[in-house]
């Protein structure tokens, strides 16, 4: 069964990886820009790595005969430096016209603090003022609740940008229904441990009943999982889920989401 | 959304037990240890401890309640970020 992977990090993965998710079933591969592991020492190091992601990385998928997308942003988890910040976020406007670029992501909030509040805003009024989508990560653990009711606050000084047009990833019991409820789309992340597992992202999609929620495997360089969505598709399929939801959760909702962006041709 | 349609229904208790039983003999396997090497002042250990007096709830909503319990309750953005990694439950 076909299926998008509309959060992987594949610029930490290796070629085989590509191969295997192919031949699961992988259509299409979105990579949002995200932290290297360790804080780059200068906005040319950005520079290069939005080259690799709209460049580099598609030509790898297609090798598998899968597409290849991006966001561009700086993560988070390098707001702190503001300057650093702010020279990158003035990188993005060479870049966002490439024909693989969606929009801006995935930005959002790590610890919580008043610099990446500021930076998450510059972000936003970014994506605002080139009529951007917008993919949003949610900090972790202890810090997901408060971070992404900061989030939800935040964009609603945000008039133009139009909640059916932001996705806030990395949700979980505790913050999928705010999400939901504002009228954004959630993603769902299959990451052991520190994020959701298989049978915690389907109670949550039947919760919901599957709409405007995505899932993804955010495979990174950490322990995450490639194959994540089409093992999470195999348990569907032992819950007693028909072909034509799981094909909507898998692939029509990443669809549904990305298509708004006017690139997203598969 | 109007056209969803619910899955079939299959025995979940068939599905799950056993994966649920092998994780709650792991999480108490672990409370012995950390028993037995005295380190069960540490806030992550009460935490969890904590948590787990939400699994006798009533209510279908004990992994929200599980995740509420290990937040950071506060509502404003902290001044600076002194580190990059979470730890899993609010120190408080």
């Amino acid at each position: 069964m076909n299926y998008i992977e509309p959060h992987g990090h594949m610029v930490s993965r290796t070629t085989d990886d590509y191969e295997r998710m192919a031949l699961a079933g992988c259509q299409a591969i979105c990579e949002p820009a995200f932290w290297a592991g360790f804080d780059r020492a200068s906005a040319d190091g950005f520079y290069d790595y939005f080259r690799q992601i709209t460049e580099y990385e598609p030509k790898r998928a297609a090798r598998f005969g899968i597409k290849h997308f991006s966001w561009l942003c700086i993560n988070p988890k390098e707001a702190e430096d503001t300057k650093l910040a702010e020279e990158v976020i003035g990188l993005i406007p060479q870049f966002i016209h490439k024909p693989g670029v969606l929009g801006i992501g995935e930005i959002g909030l790590n610890k919580n603090s008043r610099n990446e509040l500021r930076i998450f805003e510059q972000h936003v009024q970014l994506a605002q003022d080139y009529d951007q989508l917008v993919l949003i990560h949610t900090p972790h653990l202890e810090d997901k609740l408060k971070g992404t009711k900061l989030i939800v606050e935040a964009l609603k000084n945000f008039p133009k940008i139009k909640p059916e047009r932001v996705i806030i990833d990395h949700v979980e019991e505790h913050t999928i229904d705010p999400v939901l409820d504002q009228g954004f789309w959630a993603g769902i992340t299959l990451y052991p441990e520190s994020k959701c597992t298989p049978n915690r992202a389907i109670d949550m999609l039947e919760h919901r009943h599957a709409e405007r929620i995505w899932m993804n495997s955010a495979c990174d360089w950490g322990i995450s999982d490639p194959l994540a969505v089409p093992k999470t598709m195999q348990a569907m399929r032992q819950r007693g889920w028909t072909a034509e939801m799981i094909q909507r959760v898998a692939y029509e909702n990443p669809v549904a989401f990305m298509g708004q962006s006017g690139k997203f041709h598969l | 959304m109007s056209d969803w349609t619910p899955p079939s229904t299959v025995n979940l208790v068939d599905l799950g037990f056993m994966d649920a039983r092998s994780k709650l003999i792991d999480l108490a396997a672990f409370l012995d240890r950390v028993q037995r090497a005295d380190q069960t002042d540490d806030f992550r250990v009460q935490a969890l401890k904590n948590a787990i007096a939400l699994l006798s709830l009533n209510e279908p909503t004990r992994a929200k309640d599980v995740l509420l319990s290990f937040s950071d309750p506060s509502s404003e953005a902290i001044e600076k970020a002194t580190m990059q990694g979470a730890i899993g439950a609010y120190r408080g």
